[in-house]
Parts: C-alpha cells; structure tokens; sequence
C-alpha cells in the first residue's frame, strides 16, 4: 500500500499541486515573466530616458526651427532652418568653434599624455601606492565651479600668484583674462588638472590586464622603462587610449564650466576670446533669451560630436585592421 | 497573445508609476521649499533679490516680523543682477519657483511692463494707486504699463556723484576739498585733466579711474535718451549723447587713466581695498559697495564729490510679486511697508541706497556719512535726484549697456582702436536682439 502510495506520490511536483488545469497556466505565466522581466528590469532607464533624454532632444529640434523668446515664451514664431543658416553668417559661432577646438587641443593632448605617463609610472611598484592612486582622483572630485574660482584667483593680473611667480623670475605680468592664447591656456589649465587624474586611473587600470610576464620578458631582454612603455605599454593599451580620447572630445566639446566661471562672463571674455560652443548656447538662450537659436546651437554640437566620435571609431577600426594585417 | 500585452501593459504602468513618482518628487520639494504653515496662520514670505538692497542690513526684515508675529521672511540674494534676472526668466517662463517678491532693476522695467504683465500682479487689486503721490513721478510711471497696471512699488534711484580716496589724492598732490574739487572738475574735460595729473605723480600701482565701463555708465546716466527714443524705437548708434560718452571713456582709455579693471569681477573687488585706482563713479546704491569690499580700512579714506557734467541717474529698483506667488495680499502689505518712506530713510542710513519716496528725501536732507569722510550725503545725493533727467527706458536697455561697455573694455585692455570696438559693439547689440 504504502509502496504504491509512494510511488504514486513521486511523479507529482514538490508543491504538491496535481496535474490540474491551472498547471499548465501557471508555466506559462512563469514562461513569459522570465521573458519579459528582463524589460521590466530596464525600463525604468528607458522611460527616465524618454521622458528626459530623447523628448528633450527631438523637442530641441522641434523649437531649433522658430523663433522662441524665453520672456514670450508664448509666442513662436516659424523659421524653418533660417536659425541654422544664421550660424554660418555669425562670426561670434565660427569663433566659438575655433575655440572650443583650440581649447580642446590645448586641453585634451597634455592631459591624455600626462596621465598616460603618470599611469605608467603608478603600474610599478612604489610605497604608499594606494594613497598616491587615490590623491590623483581628487581634483576629478572637486566640483568645476570651487576648482575654477580658485584658478581664477591664481590667473588674475594684480593679485594672482601665478604672476607673482612669473614677476620673481623677471618677466612681465601676464594678462590672462584679455590675451586669447593666455585665456585659453588658462581655462584649459583647469581642465588638464581637473581630468588628468581620472584618465591616469583609466589608463592604469588598462594597464593593469596587460600580462606581467612581457614586462618580465621585455625586462630579461634588457629593455629600459621607456622602451617597456613604448613596446609593451602602448599597443596593449590601444583600445583603452581610444575610449579615453572619445570621452575626452566629447567632453571638449561640450565644455561649459570651465570658461563660464573663469571671468564669470558669459561672452567668454570680452571679445569672445574664450567662449566655447556651449558657452555660445548659453548666451544665446539665457543671456539674450533666444530660445530657438540656442537650440540650433544645440543640435549642431550634438551633430558635431557624433561626427567626430564617428571620424574617432573610424581611425581606430582602420588601424586596427591595418595591424591585423601586418 | 495577450500574456506579452500584458506584459507591454505592466511595463507601460511600470513607466508611469516611474514617471509619477519623479514628478510627484520634483513637485514635494517645490512645495517644502516655499512652505506654509497654514495651520496656525503663519505665512513664509519668499523675498527674492540681487545686489544688496539693504532691508536685512538696516533690520527691517526684524521689525516687519516683530509688527506682524505671523509672518516670517526668507530673502534669498544673487550678487550679480544679470545672473539673478536669467534665473527670473527661466522660473516665469516654467511657471514655478517663484518668489513672494522680486526685485526689479529699472533697466529691466520696461520689458516687465512690455512684455511680461500677463507674469507679474497687477498691484492696483491691492490698492497701490492711492500710494502714487508718495512716489517721485518718474520712478512712478515707469512701473506702470500702457493700460495703467501697476507692476512694481519702487525702492531706491540711482542719483550720481563721483567717490574718490582723499589719501591717494594726497600723496598725488592734488586737493581733497570735495567743493574745490567740484568746481576743478565740473565738466568732463576738468575731470580728465585732473587725471592726467594724477597719474604724474600717483603712488604706485593706482590708477585715477577704476573702469572704463563706469566711467561710460554714469556719463550715460545723465541723459535723457540713450538707447532707445520715446516711441520705443532703438536709437543707441545715432545718438550723439551715446557717442559723446563713448569718446570721453575712449579717452581716458587712451591716456592710461584707468585701472582696467572689469566692473563686478573678483579683481575689481579686491581693487577697493588694494587702492588700485583713485576716484569710482558712484551712484548711490554704490556706497554700500564701496563699504563692503574696501572694509573697516577704508573708513574716512573715502570722500565724494559732485558728479562732473550734471546730475544723472544710474539705476534704482522695484519690488514686484509675480502672479505664480503664493502669499500676494500678505506679500503686497510687505512691499507697501518696506517702500514706505521710513523704511527707505532707513536703508539710506545704513546703506546709502537713496529713496525714491518724495517723504523720504526730505527727512534725509542733513544725512552725513561718517566712512565717506563725514560728507554730506543727503545733500550731494538730493541735489542729484532733484535734477536728473527722467530716462526713457527700453526693452533691452541693460543688454545694450553690456555690449557698449564690453567694447570699451577691448579699447581699455586690449589697445583695440575706438572706431573697430564701435564695430564690435553694434554686432553684439545686434546679437542682442536677434
């Protein structure tokens, strides 16, 4: 009896619930969950994502193509593309895009090889090393606006120690708010400190996958640190230099802070010495309140960075193809 | 397969308890932040300003609230007007996080009774006509639009004179009268001239001007017609009294008179203490300034003078309650009471800001100022109002102004030649207006 009773016990399911009807609904249910909950999970990105990063982005395209003033808000008036072709016509917009590409370079170079060199030295073995990886990070945790009003105090022509400094070695004071090139290297100064750090620890970490068994090799052979770096370092380090430097346009091209709070002038100086892109913007809309020739300005950056993230990936590819092929 | 509908309808409601959810927060912290205890009958009023107004600094906030125990007042301050009036635009234009009060600077009065008095209280509802006579005619008409709608109750004008450091004036051997002084430098050229012999003889580092921009600003001050004429039209580059101001700044650029130093930057800051430049052209509003960046050093180094040229205004405010606010009718008893004429004499005692309340000049007739070197404020300030000429004001008369004086600042700093700064001026205005 009671072999059979087990026997027939066996087959049924650990919950106990015989073979009924809502068996098979049950499974179902479970079936499409473990489906679908993988949306469910994402969704709440995708609908933050819709309802703050794609609506925003077609509705700036939609008042791109009027005339909008922020104290009228109200009224809109159509323009068609007259916003955007206003640009080419507008020196201040072809100067702001010579700066933000001369401030970019200024920034963006030193700082990726400064920390490319600081990565390299922080990959040996040196006392205290977690401290001096984490001290690095610290200007990346300083927000731009404290940062920069302490560079600006450090850049001012009567009182600032930087022109103290270069008065005790004898030369003249500089003017660093007025000059252009002297502007611009002050803003990229901030940028180079504020980011050289985050970008030594990217590096560092990329570093860190290369195996230690080619140094050693590399070592044995009697290579010396900067040919280890030259023959080892950088080819392993490839694709990480490629994310660093598509980051580092991105955020060059976007940069905001930086020259706004510098002189605390939204023109960028005063003959627009130093105005960026998205400082260009801001003028537009919320010095001048031109709500829809800030959002041309907008979406030319926008079109601009994906243009040149694209013109980076496609470097890289061909690259990489062309020593896959040696 | 009405599972995988479901499934879509769950992510769909899913989305939105999200998207509620950011809302409702985004609303929750709007609503604390401008909080009502409603309960017991107490009122927060929001007090939203820039530059300094002086209410705090003279106690009026303390005695208002020791007069009325249910309301207490919260004011929030921007230093720099162009930074405080962007983040006005943007909340009128969203709807929200708006003040009980806000300060209006006269510059931009024009566009509010233009542009924007579908945004701001129609202060007739409350009553503010009866209070017309109390306010000087000019102060009055401009808060008032077209159709006859009150939109702000003004505090203080901007009457012009000249402030200048009798020490620094010393050492340069010049004279440190203030009525000699007046007299060498009443016209523009005197004042230049003047300079010119400062700048033989001045202590090292110090210029006689701070800016050029300042310099502009209070020479504009003294017109009638500046940027636009009286039908609303925008005149600024036919204008022979812009022109005027224009080459008088030019020139002292070109002599080397000024500091260079850009008016509200960290540096023009440090420069009142530092003694970097000799004399700063003062409006009213300026003294509480000058006592604020040159300090307790700076006590009786100062003096002032008479304006060169005449007498001129150069700014002034109003307070003004937007139609998102929440407390109108307490917000409106407030600024009725802090524009009353012994709130304004009070804020001119301790701050310099002078009244736009006809009762209150008159109390504050014999007012001296202990920091300017006892000079007699009341006097020189009252003189000024009583003859300055009552401005035509335009829609973008304080954008205008930057531009101009953004140009002057390349002449000043730059060594650009006037007539290509000119050029640069006219396209940012250009600019300006789109």
């Amino acid at each position: 009896m009671s072999l059979t009773a087990t026997a027939k016990a066996g087959p049924r399911s650990p919950a106990g619930t015989g073979p009924g009807p809502d068996d098979g609904r049950a499974a179902a249910l479970r079936r499409t969950w473990r489906k679908a909950s993988p949306y469910a999970y994402i969704a709440p990105f995708f609908t933050l994502f819709l309802a703050f990063g794609l609506f925003p982005l077609l509705y700036t395209a939609f008042v791109s193509l009027y005339r909008v003033e922020l104290q009228t808000s109200g009224e809109m008036e159509w323009r068609g593309i007259a916003n955007y072709t206003a640009l080419f016509t507008d020196e201040y917009f072809w100067t702001s895009l010579r700066n933000t590409f001369t401030i970019g370079v200024l920034s963006t170079v030193p700082q990726l090889a400064m920390a490319l060199g600081l990565a390299h030295l922080l990959n040996y073995k040196l006392r205290g090393r977690t401290f001096i990886r984490t001290a690095i990070l610290l200007p990346y945790a300083t927000s731009v606006a404290a940062a920069t009003l302490v560079f600006a105090q450090l850049f001012g022509k009567d009182f600032g120690l930087i022109n103290y400094v270069i008065g005790l070695v004898g030369f003249d004071p500089v003017d660093w708010q007025t000059g252009t090139v002297a502007s611009q290297i002050a803003v990229s100064s901030i940028v180079i400190w504020r980011w050289t750090g985050y970008n030594a620890l990217i590096y560092l970490a990329g570093m860190q996958s290369i195996p230690h068994e080619l140094y050693e090799a590399a070592e044995m052979d009697g290579a010396s640190r900067w040919r280890q770096f030259v023959h080892v370092t950088l080819p392993g380090l490839r694709p990480t230099i490629v994310f660093t430097v598509i980051i580092s346009t991105i955020g060059a091209t976007q940069l905001f802070g930086e020259p706004l709070l510098f002189e605390g002038s939204i023109s960028g100086g005063i003959s627009h010495q130093y105005q960026t892109l998205g400082l260009y913007m801001y003028e537009q809309g919320w010095g001048f309140f031109h709500l829809g020739r800030a959002a041309a300005i907008a979406w030319v950056m926008f079109v601009l960075i994906v243009v040149l993230v694209g013109a980076n990936a496609l470097i890289a590819r061909r690259r990489a193809r062309k020593e896959a092929g040696r | 397969m009405p599972i995988a509908r479901a499934a879509k309808r769950a992510t769909a409601r899913l989305g939105a308890v999200v998207l509620a959810g950011a809302l409702l927060a985004a609303c929750g912290s709007s609503d604390s932040s401008d909080s009502s205890d409603s309960a017991g009958g107490k009122v927060t009023l929001n007090v939203d300003l820039f530059g300094s107004f002086g209410f705090k600094e003279a106690g009026l906030y303390e005695e208002y609230q020791k007069l009325n125990p249910n309301i207490t007042i919260k004011q929030s301050d921007t230093q720099d007007e162009a930074d405080y009036w962007k983040s006005l635009q943007t909340r009128l234009a969203g709807g929200g996080g708006l003040a009980d009060v806000q300060g209006v600077e006269v510059g931009r009065i024009a566009s509010v009774t233009q542009q924007q008095s579908d945004k701001f209280q129609d202060l007739k509802e409350f009553g503010a006509d009866k209070l017309k006579g109390e306010f000087a005619e000019a102060k009055w008409s401009a808060a008032t639009t077209k159709d006859g709608k009150i939109l702000g109750l003004g505090t203080d004008v901007g009457p012009e004179a000249m402030c200048y450091r009798t020490d620094l004036f010393k050492e340069a051997g010049l004279p440190t009268d203030r009525e000699e002084l007046a007299s060498r430098w009443a016209t523009w050229d005197g004042y230049l001239e003047l300079g010119k012999e400062y700048k033989k003889k001045a202590p090292a580092k110090s210029a006689w001007l701070d800016s050029v921009g300042s310099l502009y600003g209070i020479m504009i001050g003294q017109e009638k017609e500046r940027y636009y004429d009286a039908s609303g039209e925008l005149i600024y580059d036919k204008n022979p009294a812009v022109k005027e101001a224009w080459d008088t700044s030019v020139e002292a650029a070109e002599a080397g008179l000024s500091a260079k130093l850009d008016q509200w930057s960290p540096q023009w800051n440090q420069a009142f203490a530092a003694g970097s430049f000799a004399t700063i052209p003062c409006p009213a509003w300026m003294l509480g300034y000058i006592k604020g960046q040159a300090g307790d050093g700076g006590q009786g180094k100062w003096d002032i003078a008479k304006l060169p040229g005449g007498a001129g205004n150069w700014g002034g405010s109003y307070l003004s309650i937007p139609r998102a606010a929440e407390h109108k009718e307490e917000a409106y008893k407030l600024i009725e009471w802090l524009t009353a004429p012994e709130q304004q004499a009070k804020v001119f005692q301790k701050q310099g800001n002078f009244p736009s309340s006809t009762g209150a000049i008159e109390t504050i007739a014999d007012a001296e100022d202990e920091y300017f070197s006892g000079a007699p404020i009341g006097q020189i300030f009252g003189d000024a109002a009583k003859e300055s000429p009552v401005q035509v004001l335009g829609v973008h008369d304080q954008n205008v102004m930057q531009q101009i004086t953004n140009a002057l600042s390349e002449v000043e700093r730059k060594g650009v030649s006037s007539d290509k700064a000119w050029g640069t001026a006219k396209k940012g205005v250009d600019n300006v207006i789109g």
